[in-house]
Protein backbone atom coordinates (compact mmCIF):
# COMPACT_ATOMS: atom_id res chain seq x y z
CA UNK A 1 0.00 0.00 0.00
CA UNK A 2 2.79 2.41 0.37
CA UNK A 3 3.33 3.81 -2.77
CA UNK A 4 7.34 5.57 -2.75
CA UNK A 5 7.80 7.13 -5.45
CA UNK A 6 9.42 10.65 -5.34
CA UNK A 7 6.79 12.73 -6.25
CA UNK A 8 4.54 11.17 -3.46
CA UNK A 9 7.65 11.77 -0.54
CA UNK A 10 7.43 15.37 -1.62
CA UNK A 11 3.41 15.20 -1.36
CA UNK A 12 3.95 13.76 2.09
CA UNK A 13 6.17 16.46 3.46
CA UNK A 14 4.12 18.95 1.77
CA UNK A 15 0.85 17.50 3.40
CA UNK A 16 2.88 17.89 6.94
CA UNK A 17 3.42 21.11 6.75
CA UNK A 18 0.14 21.77 5.64
CA UNK A 19 -1.50 20.09 8.35
CA UNK A 20 0.53 21.31 10.64
CA UNK A 21 -0.35 25.63 8.96
CA UNK A 22 -4.09 24.33 9.34
CA UNK A 23 -4.12 22.96 13.11
CA UNK A 24 -2.09 26.30 13.71
CA UNK A 25 -5.07 28.01 12.72
CA UNK A 26 -7.30 26.29 14.57
CA UNK A 27 -5.21 26.81 17.97
CA UNK A 28 -3.76 30.40 16.94
CA UNK A 29 -7.08 32.95 17.93
CA UNK A 30 -7.57 30.69 21.37
CA UNK A 31 -3.92 31.17 22.05
CA UNK A 32 -4.07 34.75 21.16
CA UNK A 33 -7.11 34.86 23.40
CA UNK A 34 -4.81 33.82 26.34
CA UNK A 35 -2.28 35.78 26.04
CA UNK A 36 -3.91 38.97 25.22
CA UNK A 37 -5.97 38.38 28.59
CA UNK A 38 -2.25 37.81 30.76
CA UNK A 39 -0.98 41.14 29.02
CA UNK A 40 -1.40 45.26 29.91
CA UNK A 41 -3.68 46.87 27.82
CA UNK A 42 -1.30 49.39 26.81
CA UNK A 43 0.45 46.69 25.34
CA UNK A 44 -2.66 44.98 23.59
CA UNK A 45 -3.34 48.40 22.20
CA UNK A 46 -0.43 48.67 20.60
CA UNK A 47 -0.77 45.47 18.97
CA UNK A 48 2.24 44.03 20.05
CA UNK A 49 0.71 41.16 21.60
CA UNK A 50 0.28 37.71 19.43
CA UNK A 51 1.29 34.28 20.88
CA UNK A 52 2.65 35.67 24.32
CA UNK A 53 1.58 37.89 26.80
CA UNK A 54 3.37 40.82 27.14
CA UNK A 55 3.91 42.79 30.26
CA UNK A 56 2.51 39.87 31.86
CA UNK A 57 -0.21 40.97 34.79
CA UNK A 58 -3.34 39.47 36.43
CA UNK A 59 -4.93 42.27 36.55
CA UNK A 60 -7.70 41.51 34.17
CA UNK A 61 -8.14 38.46 36.02
CA UNK A 62 -8.09 40.45 39.74
CA UNK A 63 -11.09 43.12 37.88
CA UNK A 64 -12.98 40.19 36.55
CA UNK A 65 -13.15 38.44 40.34
CA UNK A 66 -14.62 41.63 41.81
CA UNK A 67 -17.34 41.71 38.81
CA UNK A 68 -20.26 40.25 40.62
CA UNK A 69 -22.09 39.59 37.38
CA UNK A 70 -19.88 37.91 36.44
CA UNK A 71 -19.49 34.84 39.01
CA UNK A 72 -23.52 35.51 39.49
CA UNK A 73 -23.61 34.39 35.54
CA UNK A 74 -21.22 31.73 36.27
CA UNK A 75 -23.34 30.00 39.24
CA UNK A 76 -26.60 30.91 36.89
CA UNK A 77 -24.70 28.32 34.51
CA UNK A 78 -23.75 26.12 36.43
CA UNK A 79 -27.42 25.59 37.74
CA UNK A 80 -28.77 25.45 34.73
CA UNK A 81 -26.30 22.83 33.23
CA UNK A 82 -26.97 20.70 36.56
CA UNK A 83 -31.02 20.90 35.88
CA UNK A 84 -30.57 21.22 32.09
CA UNK A 85 -28.56 18.11 32.12
CA UNK A 86 -30.12 15.94 34.45
CA UNK A 87 -33.83 16.56 32.74
CA UNK A 88 -32.55 15.65 29.26
CA UNK A 89 -30.99 12.66 30.79
CA UNK A 90 -34.29 11.50 32.39
CA UNK A 91 -36.64 12.70 29.48
CA UNK A 92 -33.99 10.71 26.68
CA UNK A 93 -33.85 6.90 28.34
CA UNK A 94 -37.43 7.18 29.30
CA UNK A 95 -38.45 7.95 26.05
CA UNK A 96 -35.86 5.78 24.16
CA UNK A 97 -36.88 2.83 25.67
CA UNK A 98 -40.40 2.39 24.83
CA UNK A 99 -39.42 3.70 21.60
CA UNK A 100 -36.64 0.90 20.67
CA UNK A 101 -39.66 -1.59 21.40
CA UNK A 102 -40.68 -3.54 17.83
CA UNK A 103 -43.97 -2.52 16.67
CA UNK A 104 -45.12 -5.99 17.04
CA UNK A 105 -44.73 -5.67 20.68
CA UNK A 106 -45.72 -2.17 21.17
CA UNK A 107 -48.10 -1.26 18.76
CA UNK A 108 -47.87 2.48 19.67
CA UNK A 109 -44.32 2.93 18.98
CA UNK A 110 -44.17 4.54 15.40
CA UNK A 111 -47.32 7.00 16.46
CA UNK A 112 -45.17 8.21 19.36
CA UNK A 113 -42.16 8.52 17.00
CA UNK A 114 -43.45 10.31 14.66
CA UNK A 115 -45.06 12.30 17.43
CA UNK A 116 -41.59 13.25 18.61
CA UNK A 117 -39.83 13.38 15.40
CA UNK A 118 -41.99 15.81 14.12
CA UNK A 119 -40.74 18.51 16.46
CA UNK A 120 -37.27 18.12 14.89
CA UNK A 121 -38.66 18.84 11.41
CA UNK A 122 -41.21 21.41 11.91
CA UNK A 123 -41.88 24.22 14.77
CA UNK A 124 -44.24 27.23 15.87
CA UNK A 125 -40.69 29.54 15.43
CA UNK A 126 -39.40 32.74 17.75
CA UNK A 127 -42.49 34.43 18.73
CA UNK A 128 -44.97 31.58 19.75
CA UNK A 129 -42.49 29.99 21.59
CA UNK A 130 -41.74 33.00 23.72
CA UNK A 131 -45.43 33.38 24.08
CA UNK A 132 -45.83 29.88 25.68
CA UNK A 133 -42.75 30.53 28.52
CA UNK A 134 -44.43 33.78 29.22
CA UNK A 135 -48.13 32.50 29.62
CA UNK A 136 -46.76 30.03 32.20
CA UNK A 137 -44.65 32.41 33.95
CA UNK A 138 -41.31 31.17 33.24
CA UNK A 139 -39.77 34.61 32.46
CA UNK A 140 -36.82 35.09 34.76
CA UNK A 141 -36.68 31.58 36.09
CA UNK A 142 -33.91 29.19 35.38
CA UNK A 143 -36.85 26.61 34.44
CA UNK A 144 -37.28 28.56 31.04
CA UNK A 145 -33.64 27.84 30.28
CA UNK A 146 -34.49 24.15 30.80
CA UNK A 147 -38.27 22.53 30.11
CA UNK A 148 -38.93 24.43 26.58
CA UNK A 149 -35.82 22.03 25.52
CA UNK A 150 -36.18 19.10 28.26
CA UNK A 151 -36.54 16.23 25.84
CA UNK A 152 -33.81 16.24 23.38
CA UNK A 153 -35.66 14.59 20.63
CA UNK A 154 -32.22 13.48 19.08
CA UNK A 155 -30.49 12.05 21.85
CA UNK A 156 -33.45 10.15 22.04
CA UNK A 157 -32.99 8.82 18.47
CA UNK A 158 -29.53 8.49 19.65
CA UNK A 159 -30.30 6.18 22.56
CA UNK A 160 -33.10 4.32 20.68
CA UNK A 161 -30.77 3.35 18.24
CA UNK A 162 -28.57 2.24 21.06
CA UNK A 163 -30.72 -0.01 22.72
CA UNK A 164 -32.37 -1.58 19.13
CA UNK A 165 -28.95 -3.08 19.17
CA UNK A 166 -29.07 -4.57 21.97
CA UNK A 167 -29.13 -8.40 22.31
CA UNK A 168 -32.93 -9.78 22.36
CA UNK A 169 -31.67 -12.21 24.98
CA UNK A 170 -30.90 -9.83 27.74
CA UNK A 171 -34.47 -8.52 27.86
CA UNK A 172 -36.09 -11.94 27.80
CA UNK A 173 -33.69 -13.14 30.45
CA UNK A 174 -34.95 -10.40 32.35
CA UNK A 175 -38.83 -10.94 31.89
CA UNK A 176 -37.94 -14.58 33.00
CA UNK A 177 -36.42 -13.47 35.80
CA UNK A 178 -40.36 -11.57 36.48
CA UNK A 179 -38.41 -8.02 35.80
CA UNK A 180 -40.48 -5.50 34.40
CA UNK A 181 -40.17 -2.57 32.36
CA UNK A 182 -38.90 -0.35 34.88
CA UNK A 183 -37.00 -2.72 36.16
CA UNK A 184 -35.48 -4.45 32.58
CA UNK A 185 -34.57 -1.11 31.91
CA UNK A 186 -32.78 0.16 35.56
CA UNK A 187 -30.47 -3.01 36.03
CA UNK A 188 -30.41 -4.55 32.59
CA UNK A 189 -30.25 -1.81 29.35
CA UNK A 190 -28.71 1.15 31.88
CA UNK A 191 -25.67 -0.41 33.40
CA UNK A 192 -24.73 -1.56 29.03
CA UNK A 193 -25.99 1.33 27.89
CA UNK A 194 -23.00 3.59 29.70
CA UNK A 195 -20.67 4.77 26.62
CA UNK A 196 -24.32 5.94 25.24
CA UNK A 197 -25.27 7.44 28.17
CA UNK A 198 -22.22 9.58 28.60
CA UNK A 199 -22.63 10.51 24.70
CA UNK A 200 -25.90 12.01 25.17
CA UNK A 201 -24.49 13.69 28.60
CA UNK A 202 -21.94 15.23 26.96
CA UNK A 203 -24.52 16.64 23.99
CA UNK A 204 -26.68 17.96 26.36
CA UNK A 205 -23.96 19.25 28.59
CA UNK A 206 -22.06 21.35 25.89
CA UNK A 207 -25.48 22.08 24.75
CA UNK A 208 -26.63 24.04 28.22
CA UNK A 209 -23.22 25.47 29.17
CA UNK A 210 -22.98 27.51 25.14
CA UNK A 211 -26.86 28.36 25.23
CA UNK A 212 -26.74 32.10 25.21
CA UNK A 213 -30.31 33.23 23.08
CA UNK A 214 -32.85 31.74 25.10
CA UNK A 215 -31.00 33.32 27.79
CA UNK A 216 -31.49 36.61 26.58
CA UNK A 217 -35.18 36.43 25.26
CA UNK A 218 -36.65 34.97 28.48
CA UNK A 219 -34.49 37.06 31.09
CA UNK A 220 -35.64 40.21 31.30
CA UNK A 221 -32.77 41.55 33.90
CA UNK A 222 -29.21 41.05 33.43
CA UNK A 223 -28.92 39.91 36.76
CA UNK A 224 -30.05 36.43 35.73
CA UNK A 225 -28.43 35.89 32.55
CA UNK A 226 -26.29 32.84 32.17
CA UNK A 227 -22.66 33.10 31.48
CA UNK A 228 -23.16 32.81 27.77
CA UNK A 229 -25.96 35.05 27.34
CA UNK A 230 -23.93 38.08 29.77
CA UNK A 231 -20.79 37.41 27.78
CA UNK A 232 -22.81 37.97 24.32
CA UNK A 233 -23.95 41.47 26.12
CA UNK A 234 -20.37 42.27 27.04
CA UNK A 235 -19.22 41.87 23.44
CA UNK A 236 -21.75 43.56 21.71
CA UNK A 237 -21.84 46.44 23.47
CA UNK A 238 -18.92 48.95 22.90
CA UNK A 239 -19.00 50.08 26.52
CA UNK A 240 -18.78 47.31 29.32
CA UNK A 241 -19.63 49.17 32.54
CA UNK A 242 -22.06 50.48 34.43
CA UNK A 243 -22.04 53.29 36.50
CA UNK A 244 -21.24 52.05 40.26
CA UNK A 245 -17.79 51.21 40.10
CA UNK A 246 -15.94 51.61 42.93
CA UNK A 247 -12.89 53.62 43.32
CA UNK A 248 -10.45 50.34 43.28
CA UNK A 249 -12.62 49.06 40.05
CA UNK A 250 -12.51 52.19 38.46
CA UNK A 251 -8.12 52.31 39.32
CA UNK A 252 -8.44 48.31 38.01
CA UNK A 253 -10.13 49.69 34.57
CA UNK A 254 -7.32 52.13 34.16
CA UNK A 255 -4.89 49.61 34.22
CA UNK A 256 -7.14 47.52 31.99
CA UNK A 257 -8.87 47.73 28.59
CA UNK A 258 -11.71 46.13 27.22
CA UNK A 259 -10.43 44.29 25.44
CA UNK A 260 -7.95 42.28 27.89
CA UNK A 261 -11.29 42.25 30.55
CA UNK A 262 -13.11 40.50 27.36
CA UNK A 263 -10.30 38.22 26.72
CA UNK A 264 -10.00 37.07 30.39
CA UNK A 265 -13.85 36.49 30.48
CA UNK A 266 -13.59 34.74 27.02
CA UNK A 267 -10.78 32.59 28.09
CA UNK A 268 -12.74 31.51 31.84
CA UNK A 269 -16.10 30.93 30.28
CA UNK A 270 -14.42 28.10 27.71
CA UNK A 271 -12.46 26.55 30.59
CA UNK A 272 -14.54 24.28 31.98
CA UNK A 273 -15.17 22.78 28.11
CA UNK A 274 -11.72 22.72 27.79
CA UNK A 275 -11.38 20.30 30.87
CA UNK A 276 -13.61 18.12 29.55
CA UNK A 277 -12.77 17.73 25.97
CA UNK A 278 -10.75 14.60 26.43
CA UNK A 279 -13.88 12.92 27.20
CA UNK A 280 -15.67 15.04 24.32
CA UNK A 281 -13.27 14.15 21.52
CA UNK A 282 -13.94 10.32 22.28
CA UNK A 283 -17.94 10.37 22.66
CA UNK A 284 -18.47 12.88 20.39
CA UNK A 285 -17.29 10.72 17.92
CA UNK A 286 -19.33 8.10 19.09
CA UNK A 287 -22.63 9.93 18.57
CA UNK A 288 -21.99 11.65 15.03
CA UNK A 289 -23.71 9.62 12.57
CA UNK A 290 -26.61 10.15 14.27
CA UNK A 291 -25.88 13.95 14.83
CA UNK A 292 -26.29 14.42 10.91
CA UNK A 293 -30.21 13.55 11.08
CA UNK A 294 -30.46 16.89 12.88
CA UNK A 295 -32.43 19.44 10.70
CA UNK B 1 -53.89 -6.79 14.70
CA UNK B 2 -56.28 -7.37 16.90
CA UNK B 3 -56.61 -6.60 20.73
CA UNK B 4 -54.59 -8.54 22.34
CA UNK B 5 -55.77 -7.75 26.39
CA UNK B 6 -52.05 -9.29 28.09
CA UNK B 7 -50.30 -7.23 25.49
CA UNK B 8 -52.18 -4.39 26.49
CA UNK B 9 -51.62 -4.84 30.30
CA UNK B 10 -48.06 -5.17 29.96
CA UNK B 11 -47.15 -2.25 27.82
CA UNK B 12 -49.31 0.20 30.12
CA UNK B 13 -45.78 0.88 32.10
CA UNK B 14 -44.41 2.03 28.41
CA UNK B 15 -47.35 4.80 28.07
CA UNK B 16 -46.44 5.92 31.33
CA UNK B 17 -42.89 6.09 30.63
CA UNK B 18 -43.46 8.34 27.43
CA UNK B 19 -46.41 10.42 28.74
CA UNK B 20 -44.27 13.23 30.88
CA UNK B 21 -42.22 13.88 28.16
CA UNK B 22 -45.03 13.80 25.87
CA UNK B 23 -46.72 16.11 27.84
CA UNK B 24 -43.51 18.69 27.47
CA UNK B 25 -43.38 18.60 23.86
CA UNK B 26 -47.12 19.28 23.26
CA UNK B 27 -46.81 22.29 25.60
CA UNK B 28 -43.32 23.15 24.41
CA UNK B 29 -43.95 22.12 20.53
CA UNK B 30 -46.99 21.39 19.37
CA UNK B 31 -49.14 24.40 21.28
CA UNK B 32 -46.68 26.91 19.47
CA UNK B 33 -47.34 25.34 16.21
CA UNK B 34 -51.02 26.58 16.89
CA UNK B 35 -49.84 29.43 17.91
CA UNK B 36 -48.83 30.53 14.32
CA UNK B 37 -52.32 31.80 14.03
CA UNK B 38 -51.17 34.83 14.94
CA UNK B 39 -49.47 35.18 11.82
CA UNK B 40 -52.88 35.85 10.19
CA UNK B 41 -54.09 38.16 12.96
CA UNK B 42 -52.84 41.22 14.35
CA UNK B 43 -51.67 40.59 17.65
CA UNK B 44 -50.64 43.18 20.14
CA UNK B 45 -48.65 42.08 23.32
CA UNK B 46 -50.96 44.45 25.49
CA UNK B 47 -54.25 42.94 24.73
CA UNK B 48 -52.76 39.71 24.06
CA UNK B 49 -55.17 36.85 22.73
CA UNK B 50 -58.81 37.58 24.27
CA UNK B 51 -59.64 40.55 21.12
CA UNK B 52 -58.07 39.82 18.42
CA UNK B 53 -59.00 40.65 14.55
CA UNK B 54 -58.16 38.24 11.55
CA UNK B 55 -56.65 40.11 8.95
CA UNK B 56 -55.96 37.34 6.63
CA UNK B 57 -52.92 37.40 4.80
CA UNK B 58 -52.33 41.19 5.79
CA UNK B 59 -48.97 40.39 7.31
CA UNK B 60 -47.64 38.67 4.32
CA UNK B 61 -48.55 41.45 2.11
CA UNK B 62 -46.91 43.77 4.61
CA UNK B 63 -43.73 41.94 4.54
CA UNK B 64 -43.57 41.20 0.85
CA UNK B 65 -43.79 45.03 0.43
CA UNK B 66 -40.78 45.36 2.83
CA UNK B 67 -37.78 47.25 0.73
CA UNK B 68 -35.36 45.17 2.35
CA UNK B 69 -37.78 41.84 2.23
CA UNK B 70 -36.52 40.05 -1.22
CA UNK B 71 -32.45 40.81 -0.39
CA UNK B 72 -33.05 39.38 3.00
CA UNK B 73 -34.41 35.74 0.95
CA UNK B 74 -31.69 36.07 -1.30
CA UNK B 75 -28.85 36.74 1.53
CA UNK B 76 -30.26 33.74 3.34
CA UNK B 77 -29.92 31.33 0.28
CA UNK B 78 -26.56 32.72 -0.80
CA UNK B 79 -25.25 32.51 2.46
CA UNK B 80 -26.65 29.11 3.07
CA UNK B 81 -25.31 27.60 -0.30
CA UNK B 82 -22.44 28.59 0.12
CA UNK B 83 -21.76 27.22 3.47
CA UNK B 84 -23.22 23.60 1.85
CA UNK B 85 -20.94 23.82 -0.61
CA UNK B 86 -17.62 24.60 1.51
CA UNK B 87 -18.73 22.06 4.01
CA UNK B 88 -19.29 19.50 1.61
CA UNK B 89 -15.55 20.12 0.17
CA UNK B 90 -13.18 21.12 2.64
CA UNK B 91 -14.01 18.51 5.12
CA UNK B 92 -13.68 16.20 2.56
CA UNK B 93 -10.08 17.34 1.75
CA UNK B 94 -8.88 17.64 5.35
CA UNK B 95 -10.26 14.00 5.59
CA UNK B 96 -8.28 12.52 2.24
CA UNK B 97 -4.93 14.55 3.26
CA UNK B 98 -5.11 13.16 6.93
CA UNK B 99 -5.95 9.74 5.87
CA UNK B 100 -2.15 9.87 3.91
CA UNK B 101 -0.59 10.37 7.56
CA UNK B 102 1.11 7.46 8.46
CA UNK B 103 2.51 8.78 11.86
CA UNK B 104 -0.17 8.03 14.23
CA UNK B 105 0.45 10.22 17.44
CA UNK B 106 1.14 13.19 14.76
CA UNK B 107 -2.35 12.18 13.08
CA UNK B 108 -4.16 12.05 16.58
CA UNK B 109 -2.99 15.64 17.83
CA UNK B 110 -3.89 16.71 14.29
CA UNK B 111 -7.81 16.00 15.09
CA UNK B 112 -7.25 16.96 18.57
CA UNK B 113 -6.88 20.53 17.52
CA UNK B 114 -9.49 20.82 14.72
CA UNK B 115 -11.97 19.36 16.71
CA UNK B 116 -11.67 21.84 19.26
CA UNK B 117 -13.80 25.19 17.83
CA UNK B 118 -16.53 23.12 17.23
CA UNK B 119 -17.33 23.01 20.95
CA UNK B 120 -16.88 26.52 21.31
CA UNK B 121 -20.06 28.54 20.87
CA UNK B 122 -20.55 31.60 18.25
CA UNK B 123 -20.86 34.45 21.19
CA UNK B 124 -17.26 33.43 22.06
CA UNK B 125 -15.85 32.85 18.66
CA UNK B 126 -17.79 35.85 17.15
CA UNK B 127 -15.54 37.71 20.13
CA UNK B 128 -12.73 36.20 19.33
CA UNK B 129 -13.32 36.88 15.32
CA UNK B 130 -14.09 40.60 15.85
CA UNK B 131 -10.80 40.82 17.83
CA UNK B 132 -8.47 38.95 15.02
CA UNK B 133 -9.67 41.26 11.86
CA UNK B 134 -10.36 44.32 13.53
CA UNK B 135 -8.80 46.92 11.13
CA UNK B 136 -7.07 49.16 13.59
CA UNK B 137 -5.15 46.10 15.93
CA UNK B 138 -6.84 42.87 15.07
CA UNK B 139 -3.77 40.61 13.87
CA UNK B 140 -5.05 39.98 10.13
CA UNK B 141 -5.07 43.42 8.94
CA UNK B 142 -1.36 43.82 10.78
CA UNK B 143 -0.37 40.79 8.74
CA UNK B 144 -1.73 42.56 5.53
CA UNK B 145 -0.08 46.18 6.60
CA UNK B 146 3.14 44.97 6.62
CA UNK B 147 2.77 43.09 3.00
CA UNK B 148 1.51 47.23 2.29
CA UNK B 149 -2.09 46.23 1.61
CA UNK B 150 -4.57 48.89 3.23
CA UNK B 151 -6.94 47.69 6.63
CA UNK B 152 -9.91 45.65 5.05
CA UNK B 153 -13.03 46.50 7.15
CA UNK B 154 -14.12 42.92 7.23
CA UNK B 155 -16.98 42.99 9.35
CA UNK B 156 -17.99 46.42 8.15
CA UNK B 157 -18.23 45.89 4.22
CA UNK B 158 -20.87 44.41 2.24
CA UNK B 159 -18.11 42.82 -0.63
CA UNK B 160 -16.73 41.17 2.36
CA UNK B 161 -18.72 39.85 4.99
CA UNK B 162 -20.67 37.02 3.11
CA UNK B 163 -16.76 35.53 2.82
CA UNK B 164 -16.09 36.13 6.33
CA UNK B 165 -18.90 33.97 7.21
CA UNK B 166 -18.59 30.57 5.24
CA UNK B 167 -14.93 30.80 6.10
CA UNK B 168 -15.58 31.49 10.05
CA UNK B 169 -18.07 28.47 9.60
CA UNK B 170 -15.89 26.53 8.04
CA UNK B 171 -12.92 27.31 10.45
CA UNK B 172 -15.07 26.05 13.01
CA UNK B 173 -16.74 23.29 11.76
CA UNK B 174 -14.33 21.91 9.31
CA UNK B 175 -12.59 19.67 11.04
CA UNK B 176 -15.64 18.24 13.00
CA UNK B 177 -16.98 17.38 9.58
CA UNK B 178 -13.73 15.28 8.88
CA UNK B 179 -14.39 12.36 11.44
CA UNK B 180 -17.75 11.05 9.13
CA UNK B 181 -15.74 10.87 6.59
CA UNK B 182 -12.58 9.37 7.93
CA UNK B 183 -14.92 7.06 9.88
CA UNK B 184 -15.69 5.85 5.76
CA UNK B 185 -12.38 6.23 4.49
CA UNK B 186 -11.64 2.89 7.25
CA UNK B 187 -13.89 1.15 5.47
CA UNK B 188 -12.63 0.52 2.04
CA UNK B 189 -11.70 -2.54 1.04
CA UNK B 190 -8.25 -2.32 1.15
CA UNK B 191 -7.92 -5.59 -1.49
CA UNK B 192 -8.38 -2.84 -3.63
CA UNK B 193 -5.34 -1.34 -3.05
CA UNK B 194 -3.30 -3.99 -3.21
CA UNK B 195 -4.50 -4.97 -6.33
CA UNK B 196 -4.47 -1.74 -7.90
CA UNK B 197 -0.32 -1.52 -7.14
CA UNK B 198 -0.38 -4.73 -8.79
CA UNK B 199 -1.76 -2.70 -11.54
CA UNK B 200 0.65 -0.02 -11.09
CA UNK B 201 -1.18 2.49 -10.16
CA UNK B 202 -0.07 5.47 -8.39
CA UNK B 203 -1.43 6.91 -4.92
CA UNK B 204 -3.32 9.77 -7.04
CA UNK B 205 -4.60 7.15 -9.08
CA UNK B 206 -5.83 5.21 -6.41
CA UNK B 207 -7.55 8.24 -4.79
CA UNK B 208 -9.37 8.94 -7.66
CA UNK B 209 -10.66 5.24 -8.56
CA UNK B 210 -10.70 3.52 -5.49
CA UNK B 211 -10.45 6.26 -2.48
CA UNK B 212 -12.91 9.05 -3.76
CA UNK B 213 -15.93 6.51 -5.18
CA UNK B 214 -15.45 4.60 -1.68
CA UNK B 215 -16.56 7.94 0.49
CA UNK B 216 -19.04 9.16 -2.71
CA UNK B 217 -22.74 7.53 -0.98
CA UNK B 218 -21.43 9.27 2.38
CA UNK B 219 -20.70 12.60 0.52
CA UNK B 220 -24.55 12.25 -1.49
CA UNK B 221 -26.49 11.51 2.21
CA UNK B 222 -24.13 14.63 3.62
CA UNK B 223 -25.86 16.33 0.86
CA UNK B 224 -29.44 15.36 0.92
CA UNK B 225 -29.70 15.98 4.55
CA UNK B 226 -28.00 19.46 4.47
CA UNK B 227 -31.03 20.63 2.25
CA UNK B 228 -33.14 20.83 5.21
CA UNK B 229 -30.31 24.14 5.68
CA UNK B 230 -31.02 25.99 2.55
CA UNK B 231 -32.85 28.55 4.72
CA UNK B 232 -31.21 28.07 7.89
CA UNK B 233 -28.10 30.72 7.72
CA UNK B 234 -26.63 30.15 10.32
CA UNK B 235 -28.58 32.65 13.39
CA UNK B 236 -25.92 32.20 16.41
CA UNK B 237 -23.24 33.09 13.91
CA UNK B 238 -25.05 36.38 11.69
CA UNK B 239 -26.20 37.55 14.78
CA UNK B 240 -23.04 37.44 17.06
CA UNK B 241 -20.88 39.36 13.83
CA UNK B 242 -23.26 41.44 11.93
CA UNK B 243 -24.18 45.17 12.70
CA UNK B 244 -26.00 47.67 10.52
CA UNK B 245 -23.59 48.91 8.30
CA UNK B 246 -23.70 44.97 6.43
CA UNK B 247 -27.43 44.33 6.75
CA UNK B 248 -27.20 44.31 3.01
CA UNK B 249 -25.22 41.65 2.33
CA UNK B 250 -25.15 39.65 5.89
CA UNK B 251 -28.97 40.15 7.18
CA UNK B 252 -30.71 36.66 7.12
CA UNK B 253 -34.23 35.46 7.55
CA UNK B 254 -33.91 34.34 11.28
CA UNK B 255 -32.29 37.95 12.44
CA UNK B 256 -35.22 39.61 10.65
CA UNK B 257 -37.42 37.84 12.79
CA UNK B 258 -35.72 38.38 15.19
CA UNK B 259 -35.65 42.09 15.12
CA UNK B 260 -39.07 42.39 13.94
CA UNK B 261 -40.16 39.88 16.64
CA UNK B 262 -38.53 41.30 19.87
CA UNK B 263 -36.88 44.56 19.06
CA UNK B 264 -40.00 45.78 17.69
CA UNK B 265 -42.88 43.88 18.95
CA UNK B 266 -44.57 43.30 15.93
CA UNK B 267 -45.99 39.74 16.83
CA UNK B 268 -47.82 38.99 14.16
CA UNK B 269 -45.63 39.98 11.45
CA UNK B 270 -42.44 38.45 12.61
CA UNK B 271 -44.63 35.16 13.35
CA UNK B 272 -45.79 35.29 9.48
CA UNK B 273 -42.00 35.27 8.31
CA UNK B 274 -41.16 32.83 10.88
CA UNK B 275 -44.16 30.41 9.14
CA UNK B 276 -42.96 31.13 5.87
CA UNK B 277 -39.67 29.92 6.96
CA UNK B 278 -40.75 26.65 8.56
CA UNK B 279 -42.65 26.10 5.78
CA UNK B 280 -40.53 25.91 3.25
CA UNK B 281 -37.58 24.57 5.32
CA UNK B 282 -40.19 22.01 5.96
CA UNK B 283 -40.68 20.58 2.29
CA UNK B 284 -36.75 20.97 1.84
CA UNK B 285 -36.00 18.56 5.20
CA UNK B 286 -38.93 16.45 4.01
CA UNK B 287 -37.08 15.91 0.16
CA UNK B 288 -33.98 15.66 1.63
CA UNK B 289 -34.72 12.78 3.94
CA UNK B 290 -36.74 11.08 1.23
CA UNK B 291 -33.64 11.40 -1.36
CA UNK B 292 -31.26 10.23 1.66
CA UNK B 293 -33.80 7.26 1.63
CA UNK B 294 -33.82 6.99 -1.93
CA UNK B 295 -30.09 6.95 -2.59
CA UNK B 296 -28.40 5.66 0.62
CA UNK B 297 -31.18 3.68 2.69
CA UNK B 298 -31.02 6.25 5.51
CA UNK B 299 -33.81 5.91 8.22
CA UNK B 300 -34.40 8.46 11.04
CA UNK B 301 -35.94 5.56 13.40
Amino acid sequence: MHHTSSAYRWFLRFNYVILTVIALLCLFPIVNILAISFSSSAAVNAGSVTLWPVDFTLSSYRYMLENNQFIHSFGTSLLRVVLGVSVNLLFTILVAYPLSKEAATFRSRTAYAWIFVFTMLFGGGLIPGYLVVKEMGLLDSVWALVLPGAVPIFNVLLMLNFFRGLPKELEEAAWMDGAGHLRTLWSVYLPVSLPSIATVTLFSLVGHWNAWFDGMIYMRSPEHYPLATYLQSILQQVSVQNENVTFEQAALLNEISDRTTQASQIFLSILPILAIYPFLQRYFVHGLVVGSVKG
Amino acid sequence: MHFNPRQFMRNIPLHLMILPALLLIIIFSYIPMAGLVIAFQDFSPISGFRDMTWTGLENFRYLFDLPGFRQVVWNTVIISVLKIIAGLTIPVIAALLLNEVRANGFKRSIQTIIYMPHFFSWVILGGIIVDVLSPSSGIVNMLLKSLGIQPIQFLADNNWFRYVLVITDQWKEFGFGTIIYLAALTSIDQSLYEASIIDGAGRWKQTWHITLPGIRPIMILMLTLSLGNVLNGGFDQVFNLYNPLVYESGDILDTMIYRIGLQEAQYSVSTALGLIKSVVSFVFIGLGYYLAYRFAKYRIF
